[in-house]
């Protein structure tokens, strides 16, 4: 492993941590306001112009609050339950090409960490190893409310691992590759390439258990306000609750990149075009997150279950089936 | 809409109708027929587009409450305030203790003497502005139009003394030599026209 190739990875590690931390931030900012605006509020104003400074305000609060650990919780599990939400959801950005393959003084920049041959599997892996920040930080809380939130984060994440998967295989078989680059190579020829139009029920089953693998608002009873609190984020204070809220929009940003990367074409034929349109795609998504916590209500855990084990998933299934037909002849 | 609209309590006349609730299914194919009709009925897009069509047509409702303020009813009820004469600048208040009969919490109270020119003198006035609960009756029973509500409802101190003072609440002097004293004309006041409606009173029988 030359020199130059490990110099490049840390910058582009410190990069995207850095970028992705703050867009964390921002996209609290952006939610706040889509919400307010939604509900014809006029949302934070008062910290700089037109409020944009909340996110520092916030940011400031957030670190030099106290940091609190009850009595009776299991300490070490206590502490490093934020970490784990964290540092998985940054870990899964590894394998994601952000933008396309650019030139900085005539030196080619690959904006991509680590492109791994397994790209999907280690990204939805590592999602899902992301759970074990709600539930172990639920169940070592000492807290009745967290522990049915951690309760809930296991059924809701095992179920919805099982539709991720099964709704990806259709789209993985046709291009025969699990590295995203691949994914965007095979849709780099425009609009018609697409594999939404080919696969549109694996789309949308990817779709929604997206919702389900951040918690955003259909599915998000692992942290419902109105029934457990915050659910594992009860005990929480300070920069170790401000880890999950890092960790939850970081995973929305990066899911937003991965749908398009799938789905929609990702960046394209790698042109500026291309790439400014994989940012216009997962700005799109992110913003659908946001629409449908304005727009839709919560579902009940069992309500959740019955539709993944019941729809989602015989669905993904058929689906799976069909193709693999099609293929076959 | 007019307010008999809300007053008619009488359910079963007027606009009142019953949803239609569906049955509940019972068989398994039921079952399978309401969620095919739920999944494609695209119920989800109607609210996600009254969301979206809020948000472009930006009618945004809030009042950026310091730096903006509702507009408050001429009635509105809020920290007391004693008037002075206009003519001899003194206070209006005679003493009389109807506010301090009055006044249902029992936040009012005055002490009085007679001065040296054989009138009545309020010497202690206090209202205690932590018990009292707004409700007007001084200011209606009042026969001198001395102590009146005004509409200054911001009141936040660090002592809930500053809220008894009898001074704070009296028109300033400057003021009312400047001839700003403001004549309330909320609770308590006297109804406008009300010269014209003055009859004479029948002394002939």
């Amino acid at each position: 492993m030359d020199s130059a190739y490990l110099i490049e990875t840390i910058i582009k590690v410190v990069v995207i941590l850095l970028i992705f931390s703050a867009l964390a931030g921002i996209g609290t900012y952006f939610e706040r306001k889509i919400l307010a605006f939604m509900q014809r509020r006029l949302g934070p104003m008062n910290v700089g112009p037109y409020g944009l400074l909340q996110v520092a305000a916030d940011g400031i609060k957030l670190f030099t609050k106290e940091d609190i650990i009850p009595t009776n919780v299991v300490t070490p599990i206590f502490k490093i339950a934020p970490v784990i939400t964290a540092a998985t959801a940054f870990m899964a950005a590894a394998a994601i090409p952000f933008l396309p393959p650019f030139e900085v003084f005539g030196y080619e920049v690959h904006p991509i960490v680590a492109d791994v041959n397994i790209g999907i599997l280690y990204v939805l892996g590592m999602m899902a190893v992301g759970f074990y920040g709600p539930l172990l930080g639920g169940m070592a809380s000492a807290n009745k409310f967290s522990l049915l939130s951690a309760a809930r984060t296991a059924a809701v994440f095992i179920s919805y691992e099982v539709v991720t998967g099964l709704s990806l295989l259709a789209p993985i078989m046709m291009v025969g590759s699990l590295s995203l680059i691949d994914f965007n190579e095979y849709q780099a020829g425009g609009i018609g390439d697409w594999i939404v139009w080919s696969q549109p029920v694996a789309f949308i089953l990817f779709w929604i258990s997206a919702f389900a693998e951040t918690g955003r608002t259909p599915f998000h009873l692992i942290a419902n306000d109105h029934e457990i609190i915050d659910g594992f984020g009860t005990e929480y204070s300070g920069m170790r609750w401000g880890l999950f809220f890092i960790g939850e929009y970081a995973n929305m940003f990066f899911i937003s990149f991965v749908i398009p990367l799938i789905f929609l074409g990702g960046y394209g034929d790698g042109s500026l075009f291309g790439a400014l349109g994989l940012l216009g795609k997962m700005s799109f998504f992110f913003f659908f997150f946001l629409w449908t916590r304005a727009a839709w209500p919560d579902v009940r855990p069992d309500q959740l279950m019955w539709l993944c084990w019941k729809i989602l998933m015989p669905i993904a299934v058929i689906n799976v089936v069909i193709t693999g037909f099609v293929m076959m002849f | 809409m007019s307010l008999e609209a809300f007053n008619n309590r009488n359910v079963a006349e007027g606009d009142y109708f019953l949803v239609a609730i569906e049955e509940y299914p019972t068989t398994g194919w039921d079952k399978f027929k309401r969620v095919v009709k739920r999944t494609f009925k695209g119920e989800l897009f109607v609210g996600l587009w009254v969301v979206l069509r809020e948000m472009i047509r930006f009618d945004i409702h809030t009042v950026q409450y310091p730096q903006e303020k509702m507009p408050i009813g001429p009635r509105y009820r809020a920290v007391h305030q004693m008037k002075r004469l206009w003519e001899s600048n003194t206070e209006r208040c005679i003493g009389c203790g109807l506010c301090e009969k009055i006044c249902i919490s029992d936040c009012i109270r005055m002490d009085t003497k007679i001065d040296e020119n054989s009138r009545k003198e309020v010497t202690e006035y206090t209202i205690n502005l932590g018990r009292c609960i707004f409700c007007g009756y001084c200011a209606e029973v009042c026969p001198e139009l001395a102590i009146t509500h005004s509409g200054e409802y911001e009141n936040a101190s660090e002592q809930r003394e500053h809220f008894i003072i009898y001074e704070d609440m009296l028109t300033p002097i400057d003021k009312m030599k400047a001839g700003k004293q403001l004549e309330f004309e909320g609770f308590g006041a006297i109804t406008p026209h009300e010269d014209e409606r003055v009859k004479k009173t029948p002394l002939a029988y």
